[in-house]
């Protein structure tokens, strides 16, 4: 894949991104510990951790860049790729599967016409396999962005993509609850 | 539903739950003023140990003696550290404490900062959980603003702060040391031990690391007084193990979810009352996972061998592994462990196989690759599935697969590749047939997981044009 070339521009964010990137250094006693927290905000703003945010936050922090790079690689939820409008990822872990989720994953490859881990060619997507997300009572279920959409059929996600292809962004639903009867 | 005592959950169907008005108009923050008004750290630390809290997290480990091994050096910072990295496949309890009642957890930090002489908790959440990192920063707020965090805290001269720090996805962070270098900006690979985080844990400081559901039952610890709180469990008394707990079960039931009920419901009230039983009436329990993926898969044909009178486990003997009540002890004395108490519940389609090559890919994947026993073993356990599973294995890959396990277990850092090794030693002891069977013809298209609500999910034409359309790539 061939890196944009504003990647090699140094970063540069907006007043309020270094605001929040000034509130996360005074959480801790060290500048270091703002590493995972200063990199989602970089996230956020750029679209995935390029070559200039590693620069960024290795500056910004006081690391040196191998270091923050060692960082990206070890965690899964910072994109060291450019992605897609939208990010859906599917769960595959062992409940999940047991209830469907092998075939919603079959269902976004044929919709989306790309295998989990590429991106749909207009952008608009990029399909992941996730580990398990602590959903498993919810079953089959899938991240797309920042939300969790649970208790899918294929039908149910087909439309939720279809109001967020519109533009829409669909809330999170809240999991249900069943109290016992002596309460 | 059976009718065990919300207690814990007691405010989860209220509107806006996460509110703090709605939360202190339901009691949230009484137990709090009660412990910095009129209790000493000495007397709120009794009250833990007298409440038999046993570690929500997985390990079961003593919460009150955990605390015990806090001994700061004059001038050393303390910190409570809260780990919310939920992650162990078929666990999704703590995310209903963030999400539906986030106060309480905060009002446990208070209580439990007061405690131990901390002055900090960091709750460390995995990033996915938005919702969850949302309302607890939203309830953290509206505490500082209502001064029950801040300089004085219910009056006390005892500044506390709250910081919620995201994870970035990565299941081993959920192991305490991995997690404290998570959160000083480290590649999250565990430490070695000791030192214990007790002495030296976050930013080189006496740090207790306790589980989400621990320090949320630390608030009705103290309104109830520990040894009412330790009575509310089944369990007999000298077990230990007190207390009301979430429970949850997913997979083949028709009412998968979380429900809270006291320690020492059996598998069977879990899986038949509140699961509400198989999800198909024709297709029976085949195997179930206690406590989240690293606890060893159980049968229900197997029953309890304890024919001596003085082991503990003889009031059970020649009963069900379904029918012994859910404790720390109990379900190690079955050979597996309690874990995080969220079963995942196998009807007879599912193939063990299959299963467990479901869960040692995840274990692959989420290996930090620090030691080479597990790297390379959690690896070669499903290359070997694989193989089993694509019709090129042979009967002595279900050999290796015991050996390869038996020589991860106790051979690294943290408990990972135990946790990796011992479901993987019970599924091939307790369903040999089935591994040898693959190794002699591999396993069909009808052994996928989802085999069982596929046809519900989708229509046959539906499934026969996509696998023409994928070439039959999974």
């Amino acid at each position: 894949m061939t890196t944009p070339a504003q990647s090699h521009a140094p970063l540069t964010l907006t007043p309020e991104q270094e605001r929040r990137i000034d509130e996360i250094l005074g959480r801790y006693p060290t500048r270091r510990a703002a590493c995972l927290p200063t990199l989602h905000v970089c996230q956020e703003a750029v679209g995935w951790v390029s070559p200039a945010v590693v620069a960024y936050v290795s500056q910004r922090l006081g690391m040196a860049a191998s270091e923050v790079q060692g960082v990206v690689t070890f965690y899964t939820m910072y994109h060291q790729a450019p992605v897609g409008k939208h990010v859906l990822w599917v769960c595959r872990t062992l409940s999940c599967d047991l209830r469907g989720g092998k075939t919603m994953q079959e269902h976004l490859e044929k919709r989306l016409g790309c295998h989990a881990g590429e991106t749909t060619a207009d952008g608009q997507w990029t399909l992941k396999k996730a580990e398990c997300l602590a959903a498993c009572g919810y079953a089959p279920m899938v991240q797309i962005d920042d939300r969790f959409y649970e208790n899918l059929t294929p039908e149910k996600l087909d439309a939720l993509m279809d109001r967020i292809e519109r533009g829409e962004m669909p809330a999170q639903e809240e999991t249900a609850w069943t109290p016992n009867q002596a309460s | 539903m059976p009718d065990y005592k919300n207690i814990l959950s007691n405010r989860y169907p209220l509107a806006q739950s996460w509110t703090l008005a709605v939360a202190e108009r339901a009691g949230a923050y009484g137990p709090a003023r009660k412990a910095l008004g009129t209790m000493t750290p000495e007397q709120i630390k009794n009250e833990v140990k007298a409440a038999n809290v046993r570690g929500r997290g997985g390990a079961g480990f003593p919460a009150g003696m955990k605390w015990g091994f806090l001994n700061p050096k004059p001038g050393q910072d303390v910190y409570l550290v809260v780990n919310a990295d939920e992650g162990e496949p078929g666990t999704f309890k703590d995310r209903t404490i963030m999400e539906k009642d986030p106060h309480r957890l905060v009002e446990g930090c208070i209580i439990s900062m007061y405690a131990i002489g901390a002055h900090k908790t960091f709750i460390f959440v995995r990033c996915e959980l938005v919702l969850a990192i949302q309302r607890l920063e939203a309830a953290v707020k509206e505490a500082h603003q209502k001064g029950y965090l801040g300089a004085r805290p219910f009056g006390k001269d005892h500044p506390m702060d709250i910081v919620v720090h995201p994870g970035a996805g990565a299941y081993i962070c959920g192991e305490e040391t991995s997690l404290l270098n998570a959160l000083e900006g480290q590649r999250g690979e565990p430490r070695l031990k000791p030192p214990f985080p007790a002495v030296k844990g976050a930013f080189g400081m006496p740090t207790i690391v306790n589980n989400v559901e621990t320090i949320s039952s630390v608030p009705d610890v103290v309104s109830m007084g520990g040894e009412a709180w330790s009575n509310l469990s089944l369990l007999p008394p000298e077990m230990k193990d007190g207390g009301t707990r979430l429970y949850g079960v997913s997979g083949h039931v028709v009412r998968p979810g979380v429900f809270e009920a006291p320690v020492g419901i059996t598998l069977r009230e879990l899986i038949y009352d509140f699961g509400g039983g198989m999800l198909h009436k024709d297709r029976p329990l085949k195997g179930v996972i206690p406590g989240g993926s690293s606890t060893p898969v159980l049968r229900p044909e197997d029953k309890v061998h304890a024919p001596d009178p003085k082991s503990p486990m003889n009031k059970w003997h020649g009963k069900s592994h379904l029918d012994v009540p859910m404790g720390v002890d109990t379900m190690r004395n079955l050979g597996t462990m309690l874990g995080t108490c969220c079963a995942i519940v196998m009807d007879s389609s599912v193939n063990m196989v299959e299963a467990s090559r479901n869960l040692m890919k995840f274990y692959h994947h989420e290996s930090c690759g620090q030691c080479t026993p597990c790297r390379e073993g959690t690896g070669w356990l499903e290359d070997t599935l694989n193989k089993l599973a694509s019709g090129r294995g042979k009967a002595s890959d279900v050999d290796l697969l015991v050996d390869i396990a038996n020589n991860m277990m106790g051979n690294t850092i943290c408990a990972l590749a135990d946790g990796t090794a011992m479901p993987m030693l019970a599924f091939v002891r307790k369903y040999r047939k089935e591994f040898l069977e693959a190794a002699e013809k591999g396993l069909g298209p009808s052994h996928r997981l989802d085999e069982a609500v596929r046809a519900a999910l989708v229509g046959g034409a539906r499934v026969a044009a996509h696998a023409e359309a994928m070439g039959g790539a999974a």
